[in-house]
This record gives structure tokens, sequence and C-alpha cells, in this order.
């Protein structure tokens, strides 16, 4: 049995006509991290709040484990651990009591929570901290802080908004390593981002979310086998120059605002074309092609516009 | 509930102490100054009885009537605001009607201990006939806040901007706080005026616990007062379940 089993799933907000998911259908398997990539105002954070049981479907059928989270509400998110995007910490409390009284919320007991939080602590690495106020910790630890909260009914799914936004390489490695431990201990993850390397880094199994759509789903490798060539050589010409360049170059070619993308099996290859049909780009760089490129290509518009 | 309460209490930890001194404080140099100090320029008694004896049970419950609209008006709204406590909480098996809940048991306690503290400093000027008077007036004075606190609660979580908050204070609950009884008696107004305070909680907040303070209640005028707060409390939490449902499962 699926964890999650989506179908037609809508999300419309009363008192206007904006709809911010328009129809989308997907599985997740336990012990799966499974992704929802795509552009804020994507549809991504409705459908998460759809699946965490804050907030009501519009129309098509969602089950998570196999309930449904209208009726079922109450017990599902018994079962789930929630890291928004913006974290939401009481920045009052310190790092413990802000773990003791979340887990208070669940019902459970004073003493349950204080050998809970100690080892919660000890895995976000933030056992130094613990009698200290959250208004004096990092972003990154922040985050770290929020994971552990999420963690203390040990979840069965854990889903995460966005959970390395704003954070610097660092951070996010150390968060991404923590998440790849939750992972390995068999809890399903499920995140969103709109950083492609991320979800290459942490998705076992994506989909590629646009206006509320899904466009397609499947593996990084999946997606990126299907919609583009193995390699990708950007090219940056002078202001003005880079429509002329790309009549030149034809062939399978992408002009963004800033450059353009040549789509080739052999970068290499594709890049000493360049130089023989006589054009001098002011940069080169070939690269191996990402899930950025499966989202340009699928949608015309690149994701962090 | 009560899960949602303990949030509150974790929190109070940290800020009571200087609550209480605050408690204590505000009531001493209002009984001071107004009472004794501006009272003594009031010649003669006000309904029979010294201008003290006859301010305090309404500067008492104009006191919980504020304070419970600060509470439940500016805690609340920024506990859906910019803190997100309620979001926080609503991710857990929590409902929306638990999280009011337990917000409003936290503001019942804090009026709770103000009225405390205010009924205490009366009790310093020797304003009680016995210590059962004492409670009742403490009493009625909690009932004075949370009547309010949970109509103000159910509206406060739907406002996203604090400013109209001030508007409300400024306009609603000020006027109230100042003609309502409580400084002078409603009587002193023109009848037109009367009619409309008569109708406003604070009114039956204020004659309740004066005239329970003053010993002139009478069963049928403090049934009243109680069965009108009493519905106030309870039609804000039947409001509050709603909005707060609305607001926090969108």
């Amino acid at each position: 049995m699926a964890l999650i089993e989506a179908e037609g799933l809508e999300k419309r907000y009363p008192g206007t006509d904006f709809t911010a998911v328009a129809g989308i259908g997907f599985r997740v398997e336990r012990g799966e991290a499974f992704g929802f990539l795509g552009p804020n105002g994507a549809g991504k954070s409705s459908t998460m709040r759809m699946l965490a049981c804050v907030s009501q479907p519009s129309g098509g059928s969602l089950r998570i484990l196999g309930d449904d989270p209208v009726v079922h509400g109450r017990a599902l998110r018994a079962r789930l651990g929630v890291v928004p995007q913006d974290d939401a910490l009481d920045l009052q409390l310190t790092v413990r009591e802000n773990l003791i009284v979340y887990g208070l919320y669940f019902g459970l007991s004073l003493k349950h929570m204080r050998a809970k939080s100690a080892e919660l602590l000890e895995f976000a690495q933030l056992a130094d901290k613990a009698g200290e106020r959250v208004e004096h910790l990092s972003g990154g630890m922040r985050r770290r802080l929020t994971i552990a909260r999420s963690l203390v009914n040990d979840p069965e799914i854990l889903l995460l908004d966005e959970p390395t936004t704003g954070l610097d390489p660092q951070a996010r490695h150390i968060l991404w390593d923590r998440l790849f431990r939750l992972k390995s201990a068999g809890v399903t993850l499920i995140l969103t981002t709109h950083y492609m390397d991320e979800a290459e880094q942490l998705c076992d199994r994506l989909v590629i979310m646009d206006k509320g759509l899904i466009a397609d789903e499947g593996t990084p490798r999946e997606l990126i086998d299907r919609h583009v060539t193995r390699e990708v050589v950007e090219l940056r010409f002078p202001p003005g120059e880079q429509e002329q360049a790309a009549e030149k170059l034809g062939g399978d070619v992408e002009v963004l605002p800033d450059r353009l993308l040549c789509y080739a099996d052999d970068g290499d290859a594709a890049l000493a074309r360049v130089t023989e049909a006589g054009l001098r780009p002011l940069t080169a760089l070939v690269r191996r092609a990402t899930l950025e490129d499966v989202f340009l290509r699928l949608t015309g518009r690149s994701l962090t516009d | 509930m009560t899960r949602a309460l303990a949030y509150w209490l974790f929190r109070y930890r940290r800020t009571w102490q200087g609550t209480v001194v605050v408690s204590v404080a505000n009531p001493l140099l209002f009984l001071l100054a107004i009472g004794a100090g501006l009272g003594s320029l009031v010649r003669g008694d006000v309904e029979g009885v010294p201008y003290l004896e006859f301010f305090a049970p309404g500067m008492l419950a104009a006191a919980a009537f504020q304070n419970a609209f600060i509470d439940a008006g500016f805690g609340v709204a920024s506990a859906r605001g910019r803190e997100r406590v309620y979001q926080t909480a609503v991710a857990t098996p929590l409902s929306p009607g638990e999280v009011m809940g337990g917000h409003l048991l936290f503001v019942g306690l804090r009026v709770f201990v103000g009225a405390l503290a205010f009924v205490a400093v009366m009790a310093g000027f020797g304003l009680f006939s016995s210590s059962g008077t004492a409670v009742a007036v403490l009493l009625a004075a909690t009932l004075t806040g949370i009547a309010p606190a949970a109509v103000v609660a159910a509206w406060a979580v739907t406002v996203t901007d604090f400013p109209r908050l001030n508007t409300v204070f400024r306009f609603v609950v000020m006027p109230m706080y100042l003609f309502s009884g409580t400084f002078f008696s409603v009587e002193q107004l023109p009848a037109a005026l009367q009619t409309i305070m008569y109708a406003l909680p604070l009114w039956h907040g204020a004659d309740l616990c004066r005239s329970l303070a003053l010993g002139t209640a009478t069963p049928g005028t403090t049934l009243l007062h109680v069965a009108y707060l009493g519905v106030m409390a309870v039609a804000g939490v039947l409001i509050g379940r709603v909005t707060f449902r609305k607001v926090l499962y969108v």
C-alpha cells in the first residue's frame, strides 16, 4: 500500500478565483524520499498543507496512511512530522523548551519529553545549546531545531517545506546529512524545493510542478534522460548578439535572457562546432544536464525567476 | 485544551514575577491617586459611600476588562501573525478549538491573577467587610474579563493588521472604560448615553463588582449581570471555534 495516494487533487481558496493546485495525482511509497520541485507559486506549499491535514482539498481524492485526512486529520497528524518553511519556533523559549512544549501538544508526558528532547538535540547537533533561547541561534541551527521538533512523535512521514531555503552552503550540507540519516532509519521524506541540486541530492523520485499542475514525474535520472540530452553547453555572448548566434548555431538551442544553452550528448564536440561556426562566446561552459534544464524544457521558464 | 495551555504556562514562567509586580503596583497607585487623593475633593458620599469605596470596585472591573482586551486582542493576533504559535500547534493533533481554548484559559488565568492582586490591595485599604465578600468580588472581576476576552479572541484571530486593534482599543474600549460607571455613576450621564452603557458588558461587570463589594447586590441584578457576562463568554467561544478554524485550516 502506498503511504500517500492523491488523484485529481485540487485546492482553490475561497473568496478568490485563484486555483493553487489544479488537479494532481501522485503516490508515495514507504521509505521513499519524494520531492515536489517547482518555482514559487507552483502549488507546492498548498499541496504540503493538504498533506499535513491542515487544509481541506477542494476537489479530487487524497488518502494518507490509508485514511481520509478530512475525516481522520487528528489521528493522522499524530503520525506526521511537519517542518514549515518559516520554522515558527518560539523565540522566547529555550531550545529544549521548544521541543518539550511541542511534545506536550502530542500528549506526550513531561518526563518522556525530557529524555526525548536530549536524544533529539543530540541528533540535531544542538546538545550544547539546549538551555539557550532560540533567538540566539543561527538560521541553520534553527532549521535543525525545527527538524528535531518535527521528530518528537517519531513520525512515519516527514513533510519538509523548502528545508534549506535561506541557508548557507555549509548549513545546507549538514542538514542534508541529517535528512539522509532519517531516510536510512526508514522515515518517509516528502519535501518541496526550488533548488534542483537539493532535489537531485535528496529525492528518490520527484514531480515537477508548474502552475498547479504536475508537468512530469520520475527519478532525477529518468527526468533528465527523458527531456534533455546528457550534456549542456552554456554560452554567453555580448548583449544583442545572442539571437544571431542562436540562429547561426541551429540545432537544439534554448535562448535565455543572459545565455544560450546548447543541448548535446557530447558537450565538447558541440563546443567545437561553435568555434567552427566562427562564433566567439565571452564564456563557454560544458556541464552535465540537470533538473533545472528539465524544468526549462517542460515549462519554457527557469526555476528561480 | 490543557496541552495548549501548557505552552502558555511555559512562556509565563519567564515573565510572571514582572507581571505580578505590575498587577499590584497599578491598583495601589490608582487607589492612592484617584481614590484617596482625587477622591478627597469629592464632597460627601457617592451613592452613600466614600468615593474610594465607590471607585475601587469599578476600577477593578475596568482593569480586568482592559487587561482582557489587551491579552486576548494583541496576544491572539500576534500568536496567529508574527509568532505563528497557532500554526505550529495545529500541525499536531490539536484542533483549532483546543488551541483557542488553551489560550483563553491562559488569558483567564492572567485576568484572575490581576484581579487577585487588585483585590488584595483593596483588602489592604480595608474595603471589604468579610473575606467572603472579597472572594465574590474576585470571581466577579474575573468573569468581567473572561466574557469580553472570548469575543475579542474570536475577532482578533482574523486581524492581520495591528493598527485595527489599536483603533478598537481607542474608540471602543477606552470609552467603555471611562463611562461604564467605573469612575462615576452612570446615572450622571444623559439618558440616551445611559441606555447605551447599560447595554454594554463593562457596566454589567462594574455594577456586579461594586454591588457585591458594597453589599448592595440583589439576587435579581446579580443574576442578570452574571447571565449577561456568561452568555457573552459562551457566544465568544462559539464564534471563536468558527473563526479559529477558518483562519488556521485554510
